[in-house]
C-alpha cells in the first residue's frame, strides 16, 4: 500500500512536468498545426539559462532562496521566451504555407541544430553538469511516505501555472485571438487579427512554460547536459496526443497519466529496460483507436 | 521496357567484375563504397514509401536493424557448422531472411498507416523503429546494449551493388506500369483513387512491406560490412539520414534519390577535419533544404513512362 | 420495368445532431439521364458519397443490380460499376493525361505486381493495349493531344473532362458527375450538354448529375429528383418539376425563409 502510495507521489510530480511540457506542444500544434521538435530543446535551454544565471543570482540573493529563485526562473522563462520567438520566426514563419510534412522536418533539423551546437565544447559540451541547488530541500514523513519539498513545488507550481494558461486562452482578448486563429486562421486574418503576432505569442508563451518546465526537471534530476530535454519531451508529445493534441486539459490530464504509467513501469522490474518502449507503445495504440485523444473531438474528413 | 532488365543485369555483372579487383582498392576507400551501395538500396526503398506512395515514414532504420540482426545472428550460428565454401548460400539465406524479417515488421507498421496519414503516421513509424531498437537493447541474445561482435565480413562490392541494382530495378519496374501508378495516385489524391477502383490499402501495405523488405537486406549487408552492430546505430538519426536523402534526390524520383545517397554518404568523408561542426553542419543542411529546395535538388520533369 | 440499376431505399446520414439525408428513396434504370438538384446544402453531394461509398449511411439501404451495397468500399463500389467525379475536381495531378486514364484501367487489367516486375513479352502486350484503349478514350474527348502533359496543368475546361474520361475508364454502368457544370461559361455548358448525351449513347450507361446549372439540368435530363434539407421534395420529368410548388418555393423561397446549412 505504501509503496502504492509513494509511487503515486512520484507519479504526479513527474507528471506535472511532462503536463507543462505538453501544454506547449499542444498550443503551438493549435496555432500551426505542427509538432514543434524543437520544443524538448527549448526545455533544456531553460536548465542551461538557469545553471548560468544562479552564480550572478546568488551574489546578491543568496540561493537557496524563494526570491532567487523565483528571479532565475523568470530571467529563464523570458530568455526562452525570446529564443522559442526567434525559432518561429526564422525556421518556421518562412515555410507557413508548405506542405506539413516539409515544416515537420525543418522542426527536427531545428532540434538536432540545437542539440549539436549545445554539445560542442565551445558551448555547453556534452557533459552532464551538476545543477545547482535553488530551493532549500526537505523531506516530509507522512507514516511511511517520503514527499520531498521539490515534488510538492513541482506540483503546486504546475497548477498554478496550468489555471494561468486556462485563464490566459479563455478569458483575455490574446486567447480568444489564440482560438480563433486555431480554428481558422484566414478567417482570423479576416477578422483583423494579426497572426503573426498571436503565433509569436503562442511560441512565446509555451516556451517560457518549457523553460520552467526545464528548471523543476533539473531540479529532481542528477544534472543537466543538452540531451536532456530529449526523454521527457518524448514524453510530454505523447502526453498530449493521448490527452487530444490541441486540448489544453487533455495535455494536462494526458502528462499526468504518463508520468503514473511511467513511474509505475518503473517500479516494476524488467518493465523498466522498456520504458521507452511502453511509452511509444501507448502512443501507437492511442493513435490507432482514438487518433483524436482522449479528450480531442474527431473530424471527418470532406469530399 | 526489356531495356529494363537489361540494365539491371548489366549493373549487376558490373558490380561483380569491379568487386574481382576490388582487393586493389584502398581499404578506407572501398569501406566508402560499400556504404554508398547500402545506402542506395535504403533511400530508394525508403523512396518507394515516402515519394511514390506519398506517406510517411520515420522508422526506416528501425527495418535495417530488423534485417541486419537477423542476418548476422544466422550467419554467426551457421556459418561455423558449414564448410567455408558454402558461404555465399549462407550470406544470400541469412540476407534474404532478414529482408523477410524487416517485410513483416514492415507489415506490422503498415497497417496503421492505413488509419493515419501526415505527421502522425510519421511520428508512429517514428516509434516503431525506436520500439525495436528498445527491444534490441535488451536482449541478450544479440548482445543487447553492447553490441554484436564478430560478425563474419561476407558483404563485398559486387554484393552490395548487384543488390543496389535490384533494389532499383525493383522499384522503378513497380512504379513503371500500369498497375505501379496506382501508387503515385494514391499519393496524389487517395480518395479519388479509390474512386477509380483502386484499393489505398493495399498499395500502401504493399509499398511499407517491400520498403521494408529492401531496408532489410540493406542491414544485413551492413552487418556483414561493419561487422558489429550496435542498438545505437539505429536510432532516429539513421532513419531521419535516409529520408535527408530522399528528399534532397526528389521524393519519388528514383535517379534523384540515388544521386543524393552516393552524396550524403561522401558528406561526413569530406567533413572530416570538421567532425566537431559536422553533425551542426548536417542539421543546418536540413533546415536549408527544406526552405531552399524542398522538393529536392535534382528535380526535372517527369517524363511519359518514366518517374525515373 | 426492368430491375433498376440503382435503388436508394430511405437512404438516411446523420452526422452527429445533423441528418444531411434524410430517408431519400429513388431508382435509376439502366442507361437513364437522371439529374438530382436542390439548394446549397441540400445533401446531393452527401447523397453522392453513399452510393459511393464514402460515406455508409446510418439508415435504409441502397442497392446496386439488386445487391446491397452496405459495407462495401468504395474501390470495390468501381468494380462493380460506379464511377464519379468530384465537385471540386480531384484528378491525380503529378501524373500525366494518359497516366491518369491508364490508373482507371487498371481495375480491368490482369496482370499485377509479378507481370510487371517480370517485365515479359505478354506484359509488354497488355499495358500495350491498356495505353491504346486509354488513348481511343482520350481522343474521343479529344485529349489525346494532351497524353503527356501533366493533369494539374491542363487548363480548367480540360481538368473537367479528363475527370469524365477517367471516370469511363473504370468501364462503369452508372456515371455519377458532381456539378460537372461549375465553372463554365455558356459555350463550354452547351459542349457539355452534347457531350452527357454523347457519352449516354455511345456507352449505353445511366448517367446520374447533381448540378446547379438549370438550363443544364433541364436540358438533357429525363428525370430529376428535388432534394430540399436532406429531403426529396419532388421527383419527375423536367416539365413536372418545372411547375411544382414545393421546388417553386425551395429556389424562390418563401415566406418562412430559413438559413441554409452549408453544403457538406
Amino acid at each position: 500500500m505504501d509503496w502504492l502510495l509513494q509511487q503515486l507521489i512520484n507519479g504526479l510530480a513527474l507528471g506535472s512536468i511532462y503536463a507543462l511540457i505538453a501544454l506547449g506542444y499542444t498550443m503551438v500544434y493549435g496555432v500551426l498545426r505542427f509538432i514543434n521538435f524543437a520544443h524538448a530543446d527549448v526545455l533544456m535551454l531553460g536548465a542551461y539559462a538557469a545553471y548560468f544565471l544562479a552564480p550572478a543570482v546568488n551574489s546578491i540573493f543568496p540561493l537557496p532562496s524563494l526570491t532567487g529563485t523565483l528571479i532565475i526562473v523568470l530571467l529563464s522563462a523570458m530568455i526562452c521566451a525570446a529564443i522559442g520567438i526567434l525559432i518561429e520566426i526564422l525556421a518556421y514563419r518562412p515555410l507557413r504555407q508548405r506542405p506539413r510534412l516539409t515544416v515537420l522536418i525543418t522542426a527536427i533539423g531545428v532540434s538536432l541544430f540545437i542539440e549539436f551546437t549545445c554539445q560542442h565544447k565551445a558551448v555547453f559540451g556534452a557533459d552532464t553538469k551538476p545543477f545547482p541547488q535553488l530551493l532549500p530541500e526537505h523531506d516530509f514523513h507522512l507514516g511511511g511516505l517520503v514527499i520531498g519539498s521539490n515534488d510538492l513545488v513541482v506540483v503546486v507550481t504546475t497548477l498554478l501555472l496550468l489555471g494561468g494558461m486556462w485563464f490566459i486562452v479563455q478569458r483575455t482578448k490574446m486567447g480568444t485571438a489564440m482560438r480563433a486563429v486555431s480554428f481558422n486562421q484566414q478567417a482570423a486574418a479576416l477578422m483583423g487579427i494579426n497572426i503573426n503576432r498571436i503565433i509569436s505569442f503562442t511560441f512565446g508563451l509555451g516556451s517560457a512554460l518549457a523553460a520552467v518546465a526545464g528548471i523543476l526537471y533539473a531540479l529532481k534530476a542528477p544534472g543537466i547536459d543538452p540531451l536532456m530535454g530529449v526523454q521527457p519531451g518524448l514524453r510530454a508529445f505523447i502526453a498530449a496526443v493521448l490527452g487530444g493534441i490541441g486540448n489544453l486539459p487533455g495535455a494536462a490530464l494526458g502528462g499526468l497519466l504518463l508520468g503514473l504509467l511511467e513511474t509505475f513501469a518503473g517500479g516494476i522490474s524488467g518493465l523498466s529496460n522498456y520504458r521507452d518502449g511502453i511509452a511509444f507503445a501507448i502512443l501507437i495504440l492511442i493513435l490507432l483507436f482514438k487518433p483524436a485523444g482522449l479528450l480531442g473531438k474527431a473530424t471527418i474528413e470532406k469530399v | 521496357m526489356t531495356g529494363a532488365k537489361r540494365w539491371l543485369i548489366a549493373g549487376i555483372v558490373l558490380a561483380v567484375v569491379v568487386s574481382i579487383f576490388s582487393a586493389q582498392f584502398n581499404r578506407y576507400h572501398l569501406g566508402i563504397i560499400i556504404d554508398i551501395g547500402i545506402n542506395i538500396i535504403l533511400a530508394v526503398s525508403l523512396n518507394l514509401i515516402n515519394g511514390h506512395t506519398g506517406q510517411f515514414s520515420l522508422g526506416h532504420a528501425g527495418f535495417m536493424a530488423v534485417g541486419g540482426y537477423t542476418a548476422a545472428k544466422i550467419s554467426l550460428v551457421v556459418s561455423p557448422m558449414l564448410p567455408p565454401a558454402l558461404q555465399p548460400m549462407i550470406f544470400l539465406f541469412a540476407l534474404l531472411a532478414g529482408g523477410g524479417l524487416a517485410a513483416l515488421a514492415g507489415l506490422g507498421v503498415g497497417i496503421p498507416s492505413l488509419r493515419l496519414r501526415g505527421d502522425y503516421l510519421a511520428i508512429v513509424t517514428l516509434g516503431f523503429g525506436e520500439i525495436i531498437r528498445v527491444v534490441v537493447q535488451n536482449m541478450d541474445s544479440v548482445g543487447a546494449a553492447s553490441g554484436l561482435k564478430g560478425i563474419p565480413k561476407y558483404t563485398t562490392l559486387g554484393w552490395a551493388f548487384s543488390l543496389a541494382a535490384v533494389t532499383i530495378y525493383f522499384v522503378t519496374a513497380l512504379v513503371n506500369s500500369t498497375y505501379g501508378r496506382g501508387f503515385i495516385a494514391v499519393s496524389d489524391d487517395e480518395v479519388a483513387a479509390s474512386s477509380m477502383g483502386i484499393n489505398p490499402v493495399r498499395y500502401k501495405v504493399t509499398a511499407f512491406v517491400t520498403g521494408a523488405f529492401f531496408a532489410g537486406i540493406a542491414g544485413g549487408l551492413y552487418a556483414h560490412h561493419k561487422q558489429f552492430l550496435s542498438p545505437t546505430g539505429f536510432d532516429f538519426l539513421k532513419s531521419i539520414d535516409i529520408v535527408v536523402m530522399v528528399i534532397l534526390g526528389g521524393m519519388g524520383r528514383t535517379t534523384g534519390v540515388v544521386v543524393a545517397a552516393i552524396l550524403l554518404t561522401l558528406l561526413p568523408e569530406v567533413l572530416r577535419q570538421f567532425s566537431e561542426y559536422r553533425m551542426i553542419i548536417y542539421s543546418l543542411l536540413i533546415i536549408v533544404l527544406m526552405m531552399a529546395r524542398p522538393q529536392g535538388l535534382f528535380t526535372w520533369n517527369r517524363k511519359k513512362g518514366g518517374a525515373a | 420495368m426492368s430491375q433498376p440499376l440503382l435503388k436508394l431505399d430511405h437512404a438516411t446520414i446523420r452526422f452527429g445532431g445533423l441528418t444531411a439525408v434524410s430517408k431519400f428513396s429513388l431508382e435509376v434504370q439502366p442507361c437513364e439521364l437522371i439529374g438530382l438538384i436542390g439548394p446549397n446544402g441540400a445533401g446531393k453531394t452527401t447523397a453522392f458519397n453513399m452510393i459511393t461509398g464514402v460515406y455508409q449511411p446510418t439508415d435504409g439501404h441502397i442497392h446496386l443490380n439488386g445487391k446491397s451495397i452496405a459495407g462495401v468500399k468504395p474501390h470495390d463500389l468501381t468494380r462493380q460499376g460506379i464511377a464519379r467525379t468530384f465537385q471540386n475536381i480531384r484528378l491525380f495531378g503529378s501524373l500525366s493525361v494518359l497516366d491518369n486514364v491508364r490508373v482507371a484501367m487498371q481495375l480491368h487489367c490482369k496482370h499485377g505486381v509479378r507481370a510487371a516486375l517480370w517485365r515479359g513479352a505478354h506484359f509488354k502486350k497488355l499495358e500495350n493495349e491498356v495505353e491504346m484503349h486509354a488513348l481511343e478514350l482520350l481522343d474521343i474527348f479529344k485529349l489525346g493531344g494532351l497524353r503527356d502533359e501533366e493533369a494539374k496543368s491542363l487548363p480548367y475546361g480540360d481538368q473537367r473532362r479528363l475527370e469524365i474520361v477517367r471516370a469511363l475508364a473504370t468501364r462503369p454502368k452508372l456515371l455519377l458527375l458532381d456539378e460537372p457544370a461549375a465553372g463554365m461559361n455558356p459555350t463550354e455548358k452547351d459542349e457539355l450538354m452534347h457531350l452527357i448525351r454523347f457519352i449516354k449513347d455511345k456507352f449505353q450507361i445511366a448517367v446520374m448529375l447533381v448540378e446547379h446549372d438549370m438550363t443544364v439540368v433541364m436540358g438533357i435530363c429525363e428525370r430529376i429528383a428535388v432534394l430540399e434539407y436532406g429531403v426529396k421534395i419532388a421527383e419527375g420529368t423536367p416539365q413536372h418539376i418545372q411547375r411544382d410548388p414545393k421546388v417553386i418555393a425551395a429556389y424562390l423561397g418563401t415566406a418562412t425563409e430559413k438559413e441554409e446549412p452549408v453544403d457538406a
